[in-house]
């Protein structure tokens, strides 16, 4: 089950620019050519991938993470270093591509599987499945030119996936088309996953990643920066975001295996945090549907012009529960003078499901952490929720319901 | 490479077909148009320029002779211009399809020799129908064609891959070959018999690597004769030198083609 599929050696790519093209088609015939200048977008990459993992990758922009998926796809060579691919690759990397306007949909589905790479036979038992699957009914003898581009990304998606590969490439193409078939196809991908396929997906998208990922590998610079469990590097993520000059991102193992991840400036930071259950106790159980307040300590260790404390609550794959600010509820602090201390009380019912949840503080100067972070700490507290006493449920939120019935005697 | 092209003669195949069904799929006259063009050239060269060359034009009688003559030329090279014409932007052309998707390269300019091949030939039968008009009926002297088609082929796809590599780095080569064809098709007898040349400097046109092209396709259409296969040859040779080179080019350019387009 464990079997290699992707291998990553070592690759770079570098752009070369050469102070005259006859000396670029002179290097192609093995003369000693230097390029005048060589930018290298990518370098020193390597990881590997094996079967039934999904691995998100994430990074900001220009982080190489599009030139990396070309690689794997193939349309790009590695300037030096290794891609080895065990097995049939798939991408849903804009989808429609290639796609002849005056041609019917059949056609467009035909030659589309041709530039795949498959045969005349086995297209034409695919096809069939991708009429199917796309739904469009008679459209699909209609030239694509008459298609809504709803239309031609159900018939581009149905291609891409009409054969199960060993590896999946899905970039953020996939959040357009109805909601319809979107569900669709995100069962179509999970349903691939559980059959053993590795999926590679690209996104920005936190929860989607999340929730479809068991991995996570960050990039920056054309450099692997981080690779584990999605939650530990979405954190270490927000945080290079948020990172300004002389501001400091510090990673630290907690005792429960868990990574916590902190991040700012230090103008601001928290010193203590704990939560509070009705008796004053502080709890790290607590149950279901119980009232809670959560005491947080800060303290300014340099005047600033605002301060606005931010926190979250999020779950054991890391999605966000519920979030707030001060700055949202209006009660920002003005110039607090140095080595002052505040302590922020936060009562609020526990109206989660059963599990394992944390939270993650930030200290900020307006909405976002993106202007000015002074400290922004992921994992800050980790506490349980268990059911004492309510009816059983499923889920991440406790909703209690009463229910009545009556039955109709006829 | 070749490997590829095999295992994909299906995609190229219905690629070629695609091609066909697509450029005129919403004009009335559809494929007819693959043969008015090269046609309509005739028509004006022939209007305006029979009257002053007919006269000159050796050995055959038939009043008429200029158009066949005219066409015979043409046949030859409208299938060398169009396949270094397609190949020189075949590239840039499918960039963003190289660019995206993984697939054997190699089967673009397959791809754009296919589709010139079948123009080519419906071109070629419309000019037998017109010769049977003017009375020059099917003679066993045409079978030649197939393997001069293939001479030209191979002679064209060399010029085209080499031309086509270094215009994704270089666009200036797509804007002179254009012009620099256009010098050529006029260096060329082709509109005109080689016999307006003066004699001095008739021995330049041994230096054109179409001339021997053309002037097999005119000995074949026009006089039913065999071309002269030795200067044919040479050009094939020519040609195969070329092609070689330019698959060398394309392999080793693959890498960096990419980030140019």
């Amino acid at each position: 089950m464990n079997r290699l599929l992707l291998s990553i050696q070592n690759i770079g790519k570098s752009y070369r620019a050469y102070r005259s093209e006859s000396r670029r088609f002179a290097s192609w015939f093995g003369l000693p050519v230097k390029p005048s200048e060589e930018h290298w977008v990518l370098r020193h990459m390597s990881f590997e991938v094996h079967s039934g993992e999904a691995v998100g990758i994430v990074g900001q922009n220009g982080a190489g993470k599009s030139t990396l998926l070309k690689m794997i796809v193939g349309t790009l060579k590695p300037t030096e270093g290794k891609v080895q691919i065990n097995g049939r690759i798939a991408a849903i990397l804009e989808l429609g591509m290639g796609f002849n306007p005056e041609l019917t949909g059949r056609k467009n589905a035909i030659y589309a599987l041709g530039l795949m790479g498959f045969n005349a036979e086995e297209v034409h038992k695919i096809i069939p499945k991708v009429e199917e699957f796309s739904e469009i009914g008679k459209y699909f003898d209609e030239p694509v030119r008459t298609y809504s581009s709803g239309m031609q990304m159900r018939v581009a998606f149905s291609v891409a996936t009409a054969y199960r590969p060993e590896i999946l490439i899905v970039d953020e193409a996939l959040s357009v088309g109805d909601t319809y078939f979107q569900h669709k196809s995100f069962s179509r991908i999970r349903e691939f996953q559980e059959q053993g396929t590795t999926l590679l997906i690209v996104s920005h998208d936190r929860s989607a990643i999340q929730s479809l990922c068991n991995r996570a590998i960050l990039l920056e610079n054309g450099t692997v920066i981080k690779d584990g469990n999605p939650e530990e590097v979405f954190d270490f993520y927000n945080a290079i975001i948020a990172e300004k000059e002389n501001s400091t991102v510090e990673v630290k193992k907690l005792d429960n295996n868990k990574v916590q991840t902190s991040s700012g400036t230090g103008e601001a930071k928290v010193e203590e945090i704990a939560l509070y259950n009705v008796k004053n106790e502080v709890v790290e159980v607590v149950g279901v549907g119980e009232s809670v307040e959560l005491r947080v300590k800060v303290k300014v260790h340099q005047s600033v012009e605002s301060l606005v404390f931010g926190y979250g609550i999020k779950d054991r794959l890391g999605q966000v529960m519920y979030g707030t600010n001060t700055w949202h509820t209006e009660q920002v602090i003005n110039q607090p003078k140095s080595d002052s201390e505040y302590i922020f009380k936060i009562a609020f019912p526990i109206n989660l499901g059963v599990g394992s949840y944390s939270i993650q503080t930030a200290l900020v100067d307006r909405d976002t952490h993106l202007t000015n972070n002074y400290e922004w700490v992921d994992l800050a507290l980790v506490f349980n929720v268990i059911n004492i006493d309510k009816v059983q449920f499923a889920g991440c939120l406790w909703n209690e319901p009463s229910i009545s019935i009556e039955e109709i005697s006829l | 490479m070749f490997r590829d092209l095999y295992l994909y003669k299906s995609f190229i195949f219905q690629s070629v077909r695609n091609e066909l069904i697509s450029r005129f799929s919403r004009s009335k006259l559809g494929g007819l148009w693959v043969i008015i063009n090269p046609l309509s050239q005739v028509l004006i060269y022939a209007l305006i320029l029979s009257h002053i060359l007919a006269a000159k034009l050796p050995g055959i009688e038939s009043q008429y002779a200029y158009a066949i003559y005219l066409m015979a030329g043409l046949l030859g090279w409208t299938l060398f211009n169009e396949i270094v014409g397609r190949c020189l932007n075949i590239f840039i052309e499918h960039g963003n399809l190289i660019k995206k998707m993984s697939f054997p390269r190699v089967t673009l300019p397959a791809i754009a020799v296919g589709s010139c091949l079948a123009n080519n030939l419906f071109l070629f039968i419309s000019m037998l129908g017109i010769f049977a008009l003017l009375g020059h009926p099917f003679n066993m002297a045409m079978l030649w064609l197939i393997p001069l088609t293939l001479v030209v082929v191979v002679f064209s796809l060399g010029i085209g891959l080499i031309l086509g590599v270094m215009n994704v780095f270089l666009r200036d080569i797509g804007q002179v070959t254009p012009i620099i064809l256009q010098m050529l098709f006029w260096f060329t007898p082709i509109v005109y018999p080689i016999t307006i040349i003066p004699e001095a400097y008739r021995h330049w046109l041994n230096l054109n690597p179409m001339y021997p092209i053309v002037d097999a396709y005119q000995q074949i259409l026009v006089y039913g004769n065999s071309p002269q296969w030795g200067s044919v040859l040479i050009i094939l040779a020519a040609g195969i030198i070329l092609s070689i080179v330019g698959l060398f080019m394309f392999r080793r350019s693959s890498a960096e083609m990419v980030d140019a387009l």
